[in-house]
C-alpha cells in the first residue's frame, strides 16, 4: 500500500507543479501568443498527470467499481483532443483580426 | 454516397454509441438497455454522416498505426513541456517568437487535424492556420530550436504521413 | 492530502483571474476564462475524492465538454463578427 501512495503523491505533485507553471506563465509573459503557449500546453499535461494519479489511487482503494476508471480515461482523452483545438481556434481568430506577434526588444503588451 | 455506404456508416455509429452508453452507465437490466438503445438510435439518426464516411480504405490498419504513434507523442510532450517550464521560470526569459510557414504532403481531413493537434500539443509551437488544398501550415514558434525541428528535421510530418499513408 | 491539492488549485485559479480583469483587449480575457474552466474540471474531480463519492464523475466530463464548446463559439464570433450566416 505504501508504494502506491508514494507513486500517487509523486504524480499529483508533478501535476500541480505544471499547473503552477501555467498560471505563472499567464502573468509573466509579455504577449498574447506567448501566454497561450505556456497555459495551453502546461495546463493540459498537468491535468493529465493529476488524473492518471487519481486513476491509480482509485484502482487500489475502491476495488469494487472498476468502470469509473474507464470514465476517467475518457476524460483524459477528451481533454487531450479538445484543449489544443480550443487554443487553436482562439489563436486563429486573433491572427485574422490583425493582432501582431511580439518581437524581441519591444515593450510589454 | 449510395445506400450501401450510408447503411454501413449508420450501423457503425449506432454500435459505437451503444457501447459508449454501456460503459458509462454500468447497469445491465432491461430498462437501462432499452433506454440506451432508443437514445443511441436518436443520436445516430441525427449525426450519422459525421463519424464514418462510407467504407474508407484500410481503417483498421490506420487505427493500429495511430495507437502506436500515441506513446511516442506522449513522451515528446513530457520532454518538451519541461523545456517550456524552464523558459517560463528563468529570470531572463529566453524566448524569441517568430512565425514560420511550411508545406506538407498530407491532404485528408483526419491527417491534417492529427498533425495540427500534435503541433499544438508539443510545446514551442502553435498552429495558426491550415490550408487544406496544399497542406500548408502557419505556425507560431517560441524559439529558434522549436522552429528548426519542424522546418529542417521534419520528424513529426514523416511520422504522421507514415500513419495515414499519404506521403 | 487531497484537501491540500484542492486548495492549491484554488490559488492558481485566483492567479488566473488577474489576467481576466487586466489584460488589454478581449482575446486575453477569453483565453483566461478558458484556462479557468479547465482548472475547474480538475477541481471537480478532486472534490469527488474528498467527499468519497466515486460516482460523481459524470459532472466533470460534462463540464469539460461545455467549456470546450463555449470557447469555440466565442472564437467563431470574434473571427467573423456574426454567429450564423442566414
Amino acid at each position: 500500500m505504501l508504494l502506491v501512495d508514494v507513486i500517487v503523491a509523486i504524480l499529483l505533485t508533478s501535476g500541480m507543479f505544471f499547473m503552477f507553471v501555467g498560471a505563472i506563465g499567464l502573468l509573466r509573459l509579455p504577449d498574447f501568443y506567448t501566454r497561450l503557449h505556456a497555459t495551453g500546453k502546461c495546463d493540459t499535461l498537468g491535468e493529465g498527470l493529476i488524473i492518471v494519479g487519481l486513476i491509480i489511487y482509485h484502482l487500489f482503494h475502491y476495488p469494487g467499481t472498476p468502470l469509473v476508471t474507464v470514465k476517467l480515461l475518457f476524460l483524459i482523452i477528451f481533454i487531450f483532443i479538445a484543449n489544443p483545438t480550443a487554443i487553436h481556434a482562439i489563436v486563429k481568430a486573433a491572427y485574422r483580426r490583425g493582432l501582431k506577434p511580439w518581437k524581441w526588444g519591444e515593450g510589454r503588451r | 454516397m449510395n445506400g450501401g455506404e450510408k447503411g454501413f456508416g449508420i450501423i457503425v455509429t449506432f454500435c459505437i454509441m451503444f457501447l459508449f452508453w454501456l460503459i458509462l452507465s454500468g447497469f445491465f437490466d432491461a430498462f437501462h438497455l432499452i433506454t440506451g438503445g432508443i437514445c443511441s438510435a436518436i443520436v445516430t439518426l441525427i449525426s450519422h454522416g459525421l463519424l464514418v464516411r462510407g467504407k474508407s480504405q484500410k481503417v483498421l490498419l490506420k487505427s493500429l498505426r495511430l495507437l502506436l504513434y500515441v506513446p511516442w507523442q506522449l513522451w515528446q510532450i513530457v520532454l518538451a513541456n519541461v523545456d517550456v517550464a524552464y523558459r517560463v521560470l528563468h529570470p531572463k526569459m529566453p524566448i524569441d517568437p517568430l512565425v514560420i510557414e511550411f508545406e506538407t504532403s498530407l491532404r485528408g481531413d483526419f491527417a491534417l487535424v492529427t498533425l495540427a493537434n500534435s503541433i499544438t500539443l508539443t510545446p514551442g509551437t502553435i498552429t495558426i492556420f491550415v490550408e487544406p488544398e496544399k497542406g500548408k501550415y502557419w505556425v507560431h514558434a517560441l524559439a529558434k530550436e522549436h522552429a528548426h525541428a519542424h522546418l529542417v528535421d521534419k520528424t513529426m510530418q514523416r511520422k504522421v504521413a507514415y500513419v495515414f499513408m499519404e506521403w | 492530502m487531497f484537501l491540500v491539492i484542492g486548495l492549491l488549485i484554488v490559488v492558481t485559479i485566483l492567479l488566473c483571474l488577474y489576467r481576466a480583469v487586466v489584460g488589454p483587449g478581449v482575446f486575453n480575457r477569453v483565453a483566461a476564462v478558458n484556462v479557468v474552466g479547465t482548472k475547474t474540471v480538475v477541481l471537480l474531480v478532486i472534490m469527488g475524492y474528498i467527499f468519497e463519492r466515486p460516482l460523481f464523475f459524470d459532472i466533470p466530463l460534462l463540464y469539460a465538454m461545455l467549456n470546450f464548446i463555449g470557447t469555440l463559439v466565442f472564437a467563431k464570433y470574434l473571427e467573423r463578427g456574426e454567429l450564423c450566416s442566414w
